[in-house]
């Protein structure tokens, strides 16, 4: 009975006051038949035992501290400053709720609202809410706000291929009860006029990736202005780490910008929890899901924080909610807008830069090796896509013997592109594991 | 008290951290798609460690104090399991590794998986979700499925009691469905007529929140279901209140078709001041290939010796994705973790103490602060906080107040169909001596209330903020700071 603090004589006496005989007697409104099932659950382990477990079966994979990684693909391995961890580890922050009590939550509030400022700074937008679950989510719930903008009355959404997969299979997943059309992604290679093409006065929204998810930067000034003109908002998916270099998707004259802000202090922890950014102009604020914390006084005339705009919110408003979603990801924006900080100006930027020489220097020595050809035509940030000789798999499995962890197959996702790897290469990787990998790639090559 | 925010302790130049210098050749940057300034703050790591300690100390917290907010189940969060979730094999692999080099994380959802079926009474379990409110947002998606899959599209209707939390109407309207209103009898049970009569052929579920939101177990419960499964609709569990059952009864043998846990409630991980949570959703056997994916699937090997080989699976036909990769995986850890340790019958304990300390508490207090359905209840209660005699006060008041003893206020104004509500869940980690010093000070409140109701008017006095001004925050709308002037 592990974290339970009662004696027999706590419990006798408890009783005593409910007027109850046995804890067993608690349970009369419980139908007698199914009452007390004898599950088939193991037996309880002290907490010695159970780290020895989960020490065996942490050790059973492999991980970025022992392998030298260039997978990608959403998901990325960059160095977190300890500072971020002693932080999250803040028993103030990590085991309280929700801010539903301002006057005893302001380190919440305060530090949501400093998120929300960072945010806001990185992405040039107006307003950011307090966290999404993760990028897919947030691009689906700005669909959501894109078909409230038009109110139903559009509901057609461009989405560019080269948006995550995942997060293209979250939205379809999110959409499927409302009756909208979904178009735009059936080939791994529709270029943009292609898909401006494809504009209407049907289409509530377009989303388009940026850096791609090939890893491409593209201007999309001419998007956003094509979409405009059309009526449709634009919706650009981000990693934020990119914006320490790359103009702010607010230049192009973007709508919405959601992302996934993992590469901002949070480690990979094998795909969650992670950071659902999502950000908009004032305009689009009451459309907007999920909380917001906004600035005000107390009754004694300091400056404080609440929870605001409520009303757009399942509790107040319920069926007609703008969304769902109640629990967020506070903790991992706590620890973006520690990153950030203490990144600061310079550290970020220095971060980015360091991501896309890195990278630039892999592509280039692997884009020399003779049976490979580097995909991509125009800027990349800090992945690029390298056509293999062989399938990706067999090649993956022969850099694991050298203890680096591969690209992702592309092919699984695009069948335009069967052995096709991306590669992701960021400040975690030296010199001397990038020429690792460009040997071993050469290496894996031969028949 | 305020502490600068963070952006005004900024200085042009200050650097937080440092970092090796580029170990390749430098390449010429992206022409045109550079950035001019990055407005962001310039800070030592001593500034920033600073800033965020002392707003730490602006946090009431479960490890510093009694934290009794109904439906949201603040247990003690275990250390253990913030230890374990960041063990190197866990915290640094990556989602998108070939399943070989992952398999001790497949195998620890693997076991969740298990674990959860068992306890839930379920055929099958998805850990994707990522909340509780995105768990019904699945769950109701399966059940719009499934009709769907048997020609049976014209089931567009909810229904959902009116006590129920606000997320069940919501997460019906995200998935396109109608939300059907039900109403409460004189014991906080579904009114069985009421069911009777919105019961036909249009109605693809109920959403029960078992025990209710009042903390009672439904009395009717199996008629309920029986009477939703005979018009052909289903019933979806919300589990938000499944610390009280476990052990004690599955909602799978209750009838219950799909049901999703929170892992941030039931099973200790922690809530993170609004996240990450987890929401997996368990389904019967008719509704098991209808799960979001990838699921995580066991293949046997050939030998008796051979461990099983884990490996993702899309259910035949899955929902889709509801999110990005797998999961919220460090929470899978911590509750992994967390049911290791109780094991079958710690997690009958832990359902065992919540209720007695829902009902010592509700058996001291009754006297004192009105209980509306004043029966058994299971995990929590709900009084009302107000008085006929003490005319003025409020719930708001009597949580406000309840700061200046040094304990987190109940939840107030939940569920809807309690006036003045105060929404009391102790959990199980709470000792007597902590709640009967928590009866002394709700009923040192009470007499105030009758006495200095002024005392409660204007509370709190001793926390480091007074009342925020909502209406203020609202109005001005200030949900950014833009950086201060900075030299650039």
């Amino acid at each position: 009975m592990a974290y339970i603090p009662h004696t027999e004589r706590d419990r006798q006496a408890m009783l005593a006051a409910i007027g109850v005989p046995t804890l067993d007697s608690l349970y009369s409104s419980v139908p007698a038949d199914v009452r007390f099932p004898d599950l088939d659950l193991p037996e309880p382990l002290s907490e010695m035992e159970v780290m020895a477990e989960l020490q065996a079966l942490a050790e059973a994979n492999v991980d970025t501290r022992h392998y030298a990684s260039f997978l990608g693909a959403g998901a990325y391995n960059h160095f977190i400053p300890s500072v971020v961890d002693h932080i999250l580890r803040r028993n103030e922050f990590y085991t309280a709720y929700t801010p539903y009590q301002p006057e005893i939550s302001q380190g919440t509030l305060q530090a949501t609202f400093e998120y929300q400022s960072l945010i806001c700074a990185l992405t040039g937008m107006d307003v950011s809410n307090a966290s999404h679950y993760d990028g897919a989510t947030a691009l689906a719930e700005a669909v959501t706000l894109a078909l409230a903008h038009h109110r139903g009355k559009r509901k057609t959404l461009l989405m560019s291929p080269s948006v995550h997969p995942h997060y293209r299979q979250v939205v379809r997943t999110y959409m499927q009860g409302m009756d909208v059309t979904i178009h735009g992604d059936e080939s791994c290679c529709t270029g943009p006029d292609d898909l401006v093409r494809r504009l209407d006065d049907q289409t509530a929204m377009v989303a388009v990736q940026y850096p791609d998810f090939f890893g491409h930067i593209v201007d999309f000034t001419a998007w956003a202005e094509a979409a405009h003109a059309a009526g449709a908002l634009l919706c650009v998916v981000v990693n934020p780490l990119a914006l320490g270099l790359l103009k702010p998707p607010s230049t192009f004259g973007a709508d919405v910008v959601v992302g996934e802000g993992q590469s901002l202090g949070i480690p990979l922890s094998f795909g969650g929890p992670y950071l659902g950014l999502f950000t908009t102009k004032n305009e689009y604020v009451r459309k907007m899901a999920g909380r917001l914390v906004g600035e005000t006084l107390d009754s004694r005339g300091q400056r404080g924080y609440v929870l605001t705009l409520t009303p757009r919110e399942q509790h107040i408003r319920r069926e007609k909610a703008t969304s769902n979603i109640c629990t967020n990801v506070g903790l991992m924006a706590l620890a973006s807008a520690v990153y950030l900080s203490v990144m600061g100006k310079q550290g970020l930027r220095q971060v980015a830069e360091l991501c896309y020489h890195k990278a630039h220097y892999a592509a280039d020595a692997i884009g020399r090796l003779p049976r490979y050809k580097i995909w991509n035509s125009g800027p990349f940030f800090h992945e690029f896509v390298v056509e293999c000789p062989k399938p990706v798999a067999d090649i993956n499995e022969i850099l694991l013997e050298q203890e680096i962890v591969g690209g992702y197959d592309l092919g699984a996702d695009y069948a335009e592109l069967k052995n096709h790897m991306l590669i992701a290469v960021t400040e975690m990787n030296t010199q001397e594991e990038i020429d690792g990998l460009v040997s071993a790639l050469e290496e894996a090559s031969h028949d | 008290m305020t502490e600068p925010v963070i952006f005004d302790l900024s200085s042009p130049g200050r650097r937080g951290v440092t970092l090796p210098e580029p170990d390749v050749p430098l390449q010429p940057l992206p022409r045109g798609l550079v950035r001019d300034d990055l407005p962001l703050p310039e800070l030592s790591e001593l500034d920033v460690v600073r800033h965020f300690v002392r707003l730490s100390q602006l946090n009431y917290s479960i490890d510093t104090g009694f934290y009794p907010l109904g439906s949201c189940t603040m247990k003690y969060n275990p250390k253990v399991n913030e230890d374990a979730a960041r063990l190197t094999g866990f915290a640094f692999s990556h989602p998108l590794q070939e399943v070989t080099t992952v398999q001790g994380n497949l195998a620890l959802m693997y076991s969740l998986q298990e674990w959860l079926k068992e306890i839930g009474g379920f055929a099958g379990v998805s850990l994707q979700p990522a909340a509780g409110a995105h768990g019904e947002l699945t769950g109701i998606l399966i059940i719009r499925a499934y009709h769907r899959q048997r020609g049976d599209s014209k089931r567009t209707k909810i229904l959902i009691p009116d006590s129920a939390h606000g997320t069940n109407p919501a997460s019906t309207s995200m998935a396109g469905l109608q939300v059907v209103e039900l109403p409460s009898d004189a014991r906080g049970n579904i009114d069985l007529q009421a069911l009777r009569q919105a019961c036909d052929d249009t109605v693809a579920a109920l959403m029960l929140t078992n025990p209710n939101t009042l903390g009672l177990f439904e009395e009717h419960v199996r008629e309920v279901v029986d009477q939703i499964h005979a018009c052909g609709g289903l019933v979806y569990g919300d589990g938000a209140n499944m610390n009280a059952l476990l052990g004690v009864v599955r909602p799978g043998d209750l009838g219950f078709d799909v049901m999703h846990f929170n892992l941030h409630k039931t099973f200790s991980t922690p809530h993170g001041g609004g996240g990450p949570g987890s929401g997996p959703v368990g389904a019967a056997p008719a509704l098991v290939e209808f799960l979001p994916g990838p699921v995580i699937e066991a293949v046997e090997g050939d030998g008796d010796e051979e461990a099983p080989l884990y490996r993702p699976v899309m259910p035949a036909h899955s929902i889709g994705r509801v999110k990005a990769f797998l999961g919220h995986f460090g929470m899978h850890v911590r509750a992994y973790t967390y049911m290791r340790m109780q094991g079958k019958s710690g997690l009958r304990a832990i359902a065992d103490h919540a209720v007695l300390n829902a009902n010592y508490l509700r058996a001291r207090l009754r006297d004192t602060y009105h209980v509306p359905y004043d029966r058994m209840c299971m995990h929590e209660f709900v009084a009302e906080g107000r008085w006929d005699d003490a005319p003025g006060v409020r719930a708001l008041d009597i949580a406000k107040r309840l700061m200046d003893f040094g304990f987190h206020p109940p939840t107030n104004y939940f569920p809807l169909i309690v006036h003045e509500a105060l929404m009391i869940e102790p959990t199980e980690s709470e000792s007597r001596e902590t709640l009967d010093a928590f009866i002394e000070a709700l009923q040192a409140i009470a007499d105030e209330a009758h006495r200095t109701p002024d005392v409660l008017l204007t509370a709190p006095h001793k926390t480091p903020f007074g009342r925020l001004d909502e209406v203020r925050a609202a109005k001005e709308l200030v949900l950014c700071c833009r950086p201060a002037e900075m030299d650039t």
